[in-house]
């Protein structure tokens, strides 16, 4: 058994490290986040020729990487550094081109040409893709679109949006230029930085990704990865909420000492390592069982998530009101990991969503065994 | 990362499982099972099994008759033994009194008193806690006073687990008011037949007969019983804080209580449905079962930290925080599950050889008694309190 992650990984992570540290500190990230469309599009291009894309996928389809412990290396950096950009899209959307063989679309992905947003979540879907009701229609040789999503992340900044949407068929997925006709998008920036877009189709033009009806496998694999990402990228964020805590515990005083010689302070702040030590676990899981069976990875995805959740609400909260007023402040990079923290949690399916799928996987996995 | 066991580890459990497929007396397990309580003789056998195949000082060194396994052959035989409902094997010989003499005790005192205990010639309690010295140990006031080859031992001890049963007592007692109070403090190995020594029953709240207070008047301890030097004793009980403690979350136990808990929410019925499709009891379940499967992991990343020379102390404060939490979650559980059952109290039922009629399904009747017994494991072996005030030492340096 062995819980590093080993030489390689360690190497790329300390080159995104350095290079987040120098082109993306907390100052320049802080204003950035929240400028134009929240995110730069220089520090892609330069992360992408770092490796940082390519590392989310498997050499067989141009990537050098795709293990979810590679996922989990470039998320990681991610959280460090509080970055904002189509990051989680990449992963998404690279997959479904990947499993798909779109290899040449794929290689535009990976050496940050062309940038690739995803499309899945709608108002009514409520994470569940079997609500899914935007349409997909043969049209001569092609395919058009009609229908809505909702908070699709940078929408307004990407060069082209892998959707998906239900053909006659079934769920199926789309390559989707951001110029297309009949495609609007309505830009707006997320609490924690960054952007996304209310994006409409009406008889947009779009290229069928995959076989028609066949995309239900791929998307919730692909959004188990999205979820190792989340689940890793909020271990990191936690990891940050934590040292800025101590740091201000040992040197904040009042009564004529630091306030972390307060019991008080002290016993929140041992469950708060405890509740991450355990988030840390269910991130490793979640990565180690997505080669098993579906059941197996998709339960280990869901109880991650709810893990990630439910700790990071606690954490965020107690981050805050362990630094007091200054916690409040626009100013302190704390209020910003925990505005991330909380704000992982609404992606990909919330605490509570995960916890019900987690239970249903539970009675399929009870079924099979009988 | 690799999460799976080594092709050795493998052949080791497989080894395990059959041995306890082979030995583990069904007479035994059933009675852990339906939460039955063990006589002495009971778990002497089980010991005594264990000793025949050279097992049950698992992690004492080979030529103290140790097995001389790594921290994960340890977890595995501790998680496989309590899959199948196997007695423990008691801590107070094996994990506490045995490792301090095997760090701290004289050449002679370890040839006495080790072979005795792996034979199961003694049967040792732990004299820590007093009336007045609980989480704040170093407070003790059970005083040696040295009168020529002795000491004079007088004062309380109590919580005395299992006092009942024994004949040894590895107890903490003070032997100077100079200086700081932990540099006061000795280590004595007492006979519990020496007059002088009193033993009475604490009855628990669930009605167990587990503790005890000791009542030492003039009791004559040998000088020779004294461990390592006077003075020093604070030294040797803090040393089992970084000792043996791979199973302190008690991680296996836990799965197997687990695994109960979900074939009773299968098989229980609520409002014409499985327990199982109850959404609320449903939920619960699936956040114990998650926070189960997290500390699994989180066991083994402090196993392997173990195996490669690292001494997990705040982090074994961790497991033993969790590790209860969740054995105390599974207990409530069990506890929601059985309703109305859940309330009848039959003493008897917990004896073997029972053979009453069970008011609602058998495995109701234990449940409440084995939640009230089981608030325990948060208060003892250094209360979950203590467990972060360590946490805040060793890690957060606060």
């Amino acid at each position: 058994m062995d819980f590093s992650l080993g030489e390689d990984r360690r190497m790329l992570a300390d080159s995104l490290q350095r290079f987040l540290a120098d082109k993306a500190p907390f100052a320049v990230r802080k204003t950035a986040a929240f400028e134009g469309a929240g995110w730069s599009r220089t520090i892609w291009g330069e992360l992408a020729e770092l490796g940082a894309i390519g590392a989310l996928f498997d050499e067989s389809v141009g990537g050098f990487g795709g293990s979810p412990f590679d996922v989990a290396v470039v998320f990681g950096e991610i959280g460090r550094a509080l970055l904002t950009g189509p990051w989680l899209a990449a992963l998404q959307a690279g997959h479904v081109l990947a499993a798909a063989g779109r290899t040449d679309d794929l290689a535009a992905l990976i050496d940050g040409s062309r940038v690739i947003g995803y499309a899945e979540d709608e108002a009514d879907s409520w994470f569940d893709p079997a609500a899914i009701t935007t349409r997909a229609t043969a049209s001569g040789d092609g395919w058009v679109l009609d229908g809505a999503k909702t908070v699709v992340a940078f929408a307004g900044s990407v060069d082209r949006l892998v959707v998906v949407a239900r053909a006659e068929a079934g769920l199926s997925t789309f390559l989707v230029e951001r110029d297309a006709p009949g495609l609007t998008i309505r830009d707006y920036l997320l609490v924690d930085g960054g952007s996304a877009g209310d994006v409409t189709f009406a008889a947009t033009p779009a290229i069928l990704v995959g076989e028609a009806g066949g995309a239900g496998p791929v998307i919730e694999e692909s959004r188990a990865l999205g979820l190792i990402a989340l689940t890793w990228e909020g271990v990191a964020v936690m990891d940050a909420l934590r040292d800025q805590t101590l740091d201000y515990l040992r040197t904040r005083k009042q009564f004529g000492i630091p306030i972390g010689k307060f019991q008080a302070l002290q016993h929140r702040m041992a469950t708060v390592a405890l509740e991450i030590e355990q988030a840390r676990s269910a991130a490793i899981n979640a990565a180690d069982r997505f080669a098993g069976t579906r059941v197996e990875r998709e339960r280990a995805a869901s109880a991650a998530k709810a893990t990630i959740g439910k700790a990071g609400s606690l954490i965020a909260e107690e981050a805050i009101q362990m630094h007091g007023g200054i916690g409040m402040t626009w100013e302190l990079a704390l209020s910003h990991y925990a505005k991330r923290l909380v704000m992982i949690g609404h992606e990909l399916g919330d605490e509570d969503y995960h916890l019900a799928r987690y239970i249903e996987l539970g009675h399929e996995l009870a079924d099979a065994e009988v | 990362m690799d999460l799976t066991f080594t092709p050795e580890e493998e052949a080791f459990r497989d080894e395990v499982r059959t041995f306890l497929a082979e030995k583990l007396p069904s007479r035994l397990s059933d009675k852990i099972r339906k939460g039955q309580h063990l006589t002495k003789a009971e778990q002497e056998e089980w010991h005594a099994i264990l000793n025949a195949r050279g097992w049950l000082a698992n992690h004492w060194p080979v030529e103290w008759g140790g097995t001389g396994w790594t921290v994960m052959q340890r977890f595995i035989f501790e998680t496989e033994t309590a899959l199948v409902h196997a007695p423990r094997v008691l801590p107070f010989g094996l994990s506490m009194i045995g490792p301090v003499l095997l760090k701290y005790g004289s050449e002679e005192q370890k040839r006495h008193w080790l072979p005795r205990i792996l034979d199961g010639s003694d049967w040792w309690c732990q004299g820590y806690s007093e009336p007045g010295a609980g989480s704040d140990l170093a407070s003790l006031k059970t005083s040696a006073v040295r009168d020529g080859d002795h000491y004079v031992v007088n004062g309380q001890k109590t919580w005395t687990t299992m006092a009942q049963f024994a004949n040894m007592m590895f107890c903490l007692v003070r032997t100077s008011n100079e200086g700081k109070r932990q540099e006061g403090i000795s280590f004595l190995l007492i006979d519990m037949t020496t007059p002088g020594i009193e033993v009475r029953p604490i009855k628990l709240l669930s009605g167990d007969h587990e503790v005890n207070e000791v009542f030492f008047t003039d009791v004559r301890v040998p000088v020779g019983n004294l461990v390592g030097e006077e003075n020093r004793g604070w030294t040797y009980a803090k040393y089992l804080l970084t000792y043996e403690r791979t199973n302190i979350a008690g991680v296996g136990a836990s799965m197997a209580a687990f695994g109960e808990l979900q074939e009773i929410a299968r098989t229980q019925r609520r409002n014409g449905k499985p327990l199982a499709e109850d959404p609320q009891f449903a939920a619960r379940l699936a956040r114990l079962e998650i926070d189960l499967e997290n500390m699994k992991t989180t066991n083994l990343r402090v196993l392997v930290a173990a195996g490669a020379g690292a001494a997990p102390v705040a982090e074994s404060s961790m497991l033993k925080i969790r590790g209860t939490e969740i054995r105390q979650a599974i207990d409530d559980l069990m506890r929601r599950a059985a309703g109305t059952h859940a309330r009848p109290w039959i003493p008897e039922s917990f004896e073997g050889g029972w053979n009453g009629e069970p008011v609602g399904p058998e495995w109701a009747g234990p449940v409440s008694t084995q939640y009230f017994n089981d608030r325990k494991l948060s208060i003892f072996g250094g209360s979950n309190e203590v467990q972060r005030e360590i946490i805040t030492k060793a890690i957060l340096e606060l």
